[in-house]
């Protein structure tokens, strides 16, 4: 199972690699998004420093789904899909190793691009420390539904746009918990709760998710 | 009876827009809903009763 | 005699189809008559409320849509699975069926949840736990409406939908623990919709005969939309063909 999980997660990484300027587009969306807020709203640091958590989270959430039909759809594309899942290997294990796959590439560069971000938003340090800290648990998440609205989506017309549909939903509980972290930190409140809930939905997602997956794969190959 | 008299039912005492805009919409929606699903029911039957050859989709 | 009970009578369509013709007209009477004793008993009978005037008397459509806008998709999932698991096809119609009437029950419970703020609270929309979480709910229901109706191929299109009700269905209660946290969390925790008036004998007799009248209005649309998507994916099977024609001579 180990030796699964690893030789489709490395596979992933070194495709994604091999196309370094596709898998940085996430990134780049999200600073580009983030950095529309205040052009809407107004350069007040005042409001920024308010709105800096939701918009940066939201950003986030959306960028992550950006890259996410990519998950599958190569492999759909040229058939290497459906010999993984035919050939008996675990459904489970391509899932959670596309979806830590797809963490390393699109989820963890949006972690490490949150603090300039934060600067872009004049968020203070203990707040930006929370925001990075609840990205972090966070993201895994996203990438863990992204892979799942992929699967159900595989194939169809206007995948992207209904996969962020069916996700963004799913999605709220982490965004509530994420984002209200920050929000405690400024209020002086604790954020154990909420790091702690956002503990256990990774937790929870990393056990339910790739299963939703595997058979949301396997019904689209039938 | 509470109404003293048709105006005032009808207005409920201030509320009416809030009142009759609720109850309004949700006649509207529950007599067009069905209505709906009976035009749809209507077409199925008539899809099934053209001859087979003239659509092979679906 | 002892024949087993054949539950699965009513999985062929065709005897479901007819099973309906049969019900649906007394579903639609019990829809009225339920209506009308609870617009009666709601209007004529309930007293004004001390505190909310008459605006009060939205709650007599905003809490039965509500609920059936949750029990509707909780049916859905349901037979969404019904359908995947035991491989029938009318299940999977059932729950196709129920989508639009939950979406729509989603959408009356926040139009008139906004009507119901604005004379109460001041606003049109008011992002309280349950307004939000009913918000939530339409989302849900639009994807999966969304998902079905992309997917060309019909089987893959039941069971990706099941896939997807189920993850709703278990969604549901996190989502909703996860808004009310939130909604406490930021102020304007005081406004809230489960605030009702202390509910006199009479409100509540109204409140249940509403809930009871669209119980009955969604079994026969529902079912009637069930209906229209079976003649639809069974078109070219002979009870199909029987009723169409005989249609077409009447």
């Amino acid at each position: 199972m180990g030796a699964a999980f690893s030789a489709v997660y490395v596979r992933d990484l070194r495709l994604a690699l091999r196309r370094r300027v596709e898998a940085l587009l996430p990134v780049v969306f999200f600073i580009v998004a983030v950095s529309l807020f205040p052009l809407g709203v107004g350069p007040e640091p005042q409001t920024l420093r308010q709105i800096a958590a939701g918009v940066v989270w939201v950003s986030a959430l959306l960028a992550s789904m950006l890259s996410v039909t990519s998950l599958y759809a190569g492999d759909h594309a040229d058939g290497s899909l459906e010999q993984m899942i035919l050939s008996g290997q675990s459904g489970f294990v391509v899932a959670s190793a596309k979806a830590a796959a797809h963490w390393t590439v699109t989820g963890a560069p949006l972690v490490l691009a949150a603090p300039l971000i934060g600067l872009l938003m004049d968020m203070s340090g203990v707040a930006l420390a929370t925001l990075v800290a609840s990205l972090l648990l966070g993201t895994p998440i996203l990438s863990l539904l992204g892979g799942m609205g992929a699967a159900l989506t595989l194939g169809l017309r206007s995948a992207g746009v209904l996969l962020i549909l069916l996700i963004l939903p799913l999605a709220v509980p982490a965004l509530i918990f994420g984002a209200g972290a920050v929000s405690a930190v400024d209020s002086g409140l604790s954020t154990s709760g909420h790091f702690s809930l956002l503990g256990a939905l990774l937790i929870l997602t990393g056990l339910t998710a790739p299963l939703a997956t595997s058979f949301a794969l396997r019904i689209a190959l039938e | 009876m509470q109404w003293s008299s048709l105006s005032d039912f009808l207005s409920m005492r201030g509320y009416g827009l809030y009142v009759w805009g609720s109850y309004i919409v949700a006649a509207a929606l529950m007599l067009l809903e069905p209505w709906l699903v009976q035009r749809h029911r209507r077409r199925a039957l008539q899809a099934a009763a053209r001859p087979a050859t003239e659509d092979q989709s679906s | 005699m002892n024949r087993p009970i054949r539950w699965f009578t009513f999985a062929a369509p065709s005897r479901f189809y007819r099973l309906v013709d049969v019900i649906n007209p007394w579903l639609w009477a019990l829809t009225v008559g339920l209506a009308l004793a609870g617009l009666y008993v709601g209007f004529f009978i309930a007293p004004t409320d001390a505190t909310q005037g008459e605006s009060y008397r939205i709650i007599f459509i905003h809490v039965p849509a509500a609920w059936m806008s949750m029990v509707l998709y909780l049916a859905m999932a349901f037979w969404a699975a019904m359908g995947w698991m035991l491989n029938a096809r009318m299940a999977s119609m059932l729950a196709r069926a129920l989508a639009p009437t939950g979406a729509m029950f989603t959408f009356l419970a926040l139009w008139t949840g906004a009507f119901w703020g604005k004379p109460t609270w001041g606003t049109w929309w008011v992002w309280d736990a349950r307004l939000t979480s009913e918000l939530i709910l339409l989302f849900l229901y639009l994807g999966y409406i969304a998902l079905v109706a992309s997917i060309d191929d019909m089987v893959r299109g039941d069971k990706a939908g099941a896939v997807l009700a189920i993850v709703g269905a278990v969604n549901v209660p996190i989502i909703y623990f996860s808004v009310r946290w939130w909604n406490t969390l930021h102020q304007g925790a005081t406004i809230s919709m489960t605030a009702a008036p202390k509910m006199a004998h009479t409100m509540l007799v109204a409140m249940m005969l509403m809930t009871f009248a669209f119980w009955a209005y969604a079994f026969a649309t529902v079912f009637a939309r069930a209906q229209a998507l079976a003649l639809e994916r069974e078109r070219d099977t002979d009870w199909v063909r029987d009723l169409a024609l005989a249609r077409k001579e009447s």
